[in-house]
């Protein structure tokens, strides 16, 4: 890897997915496409893992907590900053880099070694910002919201897991996930759902976009997608909560 | 009109394309031809931008496309259909939403309007009722006229093909070739057909590039290629032993009737 040229490289695809674009009515109809493509088909996974994810926090959360010091109300709150701070916004996001980072490299590498992209560009169309930007904007629209069902899933998971455990007692489950509660961290929670969806989507694409060969190369792009998405996530991640927590 | 004067590219320490100037008309079917490797392609792809030039001029009705700013290239491209070798059809669109897709972007027709002309150029391709098939439940063939429907779409200036028939039968390439020429004469564009598929120069040659290791080595039609006026064009037309042999024998049968 020559991280400069890739840099750069990136930054001047970027500058033509942000040019104006030449039909804004066709642009809009590719986000609604793509908000179903990249959103509405992840909903499946997200639901799943968050129910689980969340139960699996609680009876964690109850099986850590033996001191009689602490309360037990502290397994709802524990779960429920799990859940808000690092594993909706950050875990949901690194599983929907695979999901998405792999599908959207792949398909526009296809586009590529099958002379799509060279049919736009010959057209007159500006590739990168027809292919692209639709799906920035729909990933960067979509996200939040299933982050939010992610969230509301994985608290409630939690709740019905870990009182069918026995766990917790439903009563104690419900006033610690209202215990305590900083509405702030819903924005910085929220930040990172957007900086990670513009991270997924451009990564990817990018890798997509200069997919150069045939369908090894699509595999590989696609792989490239999934790692660089995944390990930008977590650096971000990490910048962003040195900014908002770090006081 | 497209005129193409000294151009030059090179890839590494490989010169593909040497020195080559050539006049393609409009109304005519006008072929690139040669073997494999032979840089017709690159230079196809030179003339609508895709590679930079190294050095050259391409004229399209005289505007050099190379010299024109980025307005000015996309003016000029919106008037270029270009028929791919795999057809490059749009996988996630209906054949209708091919053939739409440049009226879309390009132009202000009501959504009536596109349907009268995304019909008109199915049905120009014989592709009508195929308009809510996917490419992947095409043909080989089917792609191809599906392609050059959605190349017809916006009315361009100039048509480019690349090996419109490669991977299709006999039968099924005279039917691509035929269409591309009752195109080109019905709508006068300036169409440029690259091949190495010896039925197409025979059948729709009428102004003829022949490229040898980068450079242009015989201009002609389809009537002059078969005189043997150029050893290597002689041995890229009658490839085979086969057809040199029957090349021959017509040739003494000639001279014998002419004693």
């Amino acid at each position: 890897m020559k991280p400069f040229f890739h840099l750069g490289r990136y930054f001047m695809l970027m500058g033509r997915v942000f040019s104006k674009p030449q039909k804004a009515a066709v642009y809009w109809r590719q986000i609604i496409h793509e908000i179903n493509n990249i959103g509405i088909t992840s909903l499946p996974i997200v639901a799943i893992i968050s129910v689980f994810m969340g139960g699996i926090i609680t009876i964690q959360a109850a099986f850590g907590f033996t001191s009689p010091l602490v309360p037990l109300y502290a397994v709802g709150f524990t779960t429920r900053e799990s859940i808000l701070l690092e594993f909706s916004p950050t875990i949901v996001c690194l599983i929907l880099a695979g999901k998405v980072g792999s599908n959207i490299a792949s398909e526009i590498g296809s586009m590529r070694i099958t002379e799509q992209i060279d049919a736009l560009e010959i057209m007159g169309v500006n590739s990168a910002g027809y292919l692209i930007f639709p799906k920035i904007a729909a990933a960067v629209i979509i996200f939040p919201f299933l982050i939010a069902i992610s969230m509301f899933l994985g608290i409630w998971g939690g709740y019905f897991m870990g009182v069918a455990a026995g766990a917790c007692s439903s009563y104690e489950y419900i006033f610690g996930i209202q215990a305590f509660f900083e509405p702030w961290k819903l924005y910085y929670s929220f930040t990172k759902v957007l900086v990670f969806a513009y991270l997924i989507t451009s990564v990817s694409s990018y890798f997509g976009y200069y997919t150069n060969g045939g369908a090894l190369e699509v595999g590989k792009s696609s792989t490239n997608a999934v790692v660089y998405s995944s390990i930008l996530i977590l650096l971000f991640g990490l910048i962003l909560t040195n900014l908002f927590l770090n006081q | 009109m497209i005129e193409i004067k000294h151009l030059n590219k090179t890839f590494g320490d490989r010169h593909v394309v040497k020195d080559v100037s050539f006049t393609f008309y409009p109304g005519k079917t006008n072929l690139i031809i040669g073997e494999s490797g032979c840089g017709k392609t690159t230079i196809l792809k030179l003339m609508v931008g895709l590679h930079q030039l190294d050095s050259g001029n391409i004229i399209y009705d005289g505007r050099d496309f190379p010299i024109l700013d980025a307005v000015g290239k996309q003016d000029i491209r919106q008037q270029i259909g270009m028929l791919f070798q795999a057809g490059a059809l749009f996988d996630s669109q209906t054949v209708e939403e091919n053939v739409r897709f440049p009226l879309d972007m390009f132009t202000n027709l009501s959504r009536e309007e596109k349907d009268e002309r995304v019909n008109f150029c199915l049905s120009k391709v014989k592709l009508e009722g195929r308009n809510h098939l996917y490419p992947a439940e095409l043909s080989g063939g089917m792609k191809k006229r599906a392609a050059l429907a959605r190349a017809i779409a916006n009315n361009p200036k100039y048509l480019f093909c690349d090996e419109p028939n490669s991977g299709l039968d006999p039968k099924t390439s005279i039917i691509i070739d035929t269409l591309i020429k009752d195109l080109t004469e019905e709508f006068n564009m300036t169409t440029i057909i690259i091949t190495h598929d010896m039925n197409s120069v025979v059948e729709i040659g009428e102004n003829i590039m022949f490229i040898y290791k980068g450079e242009n080595w015989w201009t002609g039609n389809k009537t002059n290629i078969l005189q043997r006026t150029n050893e290597e064009l002689f041995n890229f037309v009658f490839a085979s032993d086969f057809m040199k042999s029957i090349f021959t024998a017509a040739n003494q049968s000639i001279n014998l009737h002419h004693k």
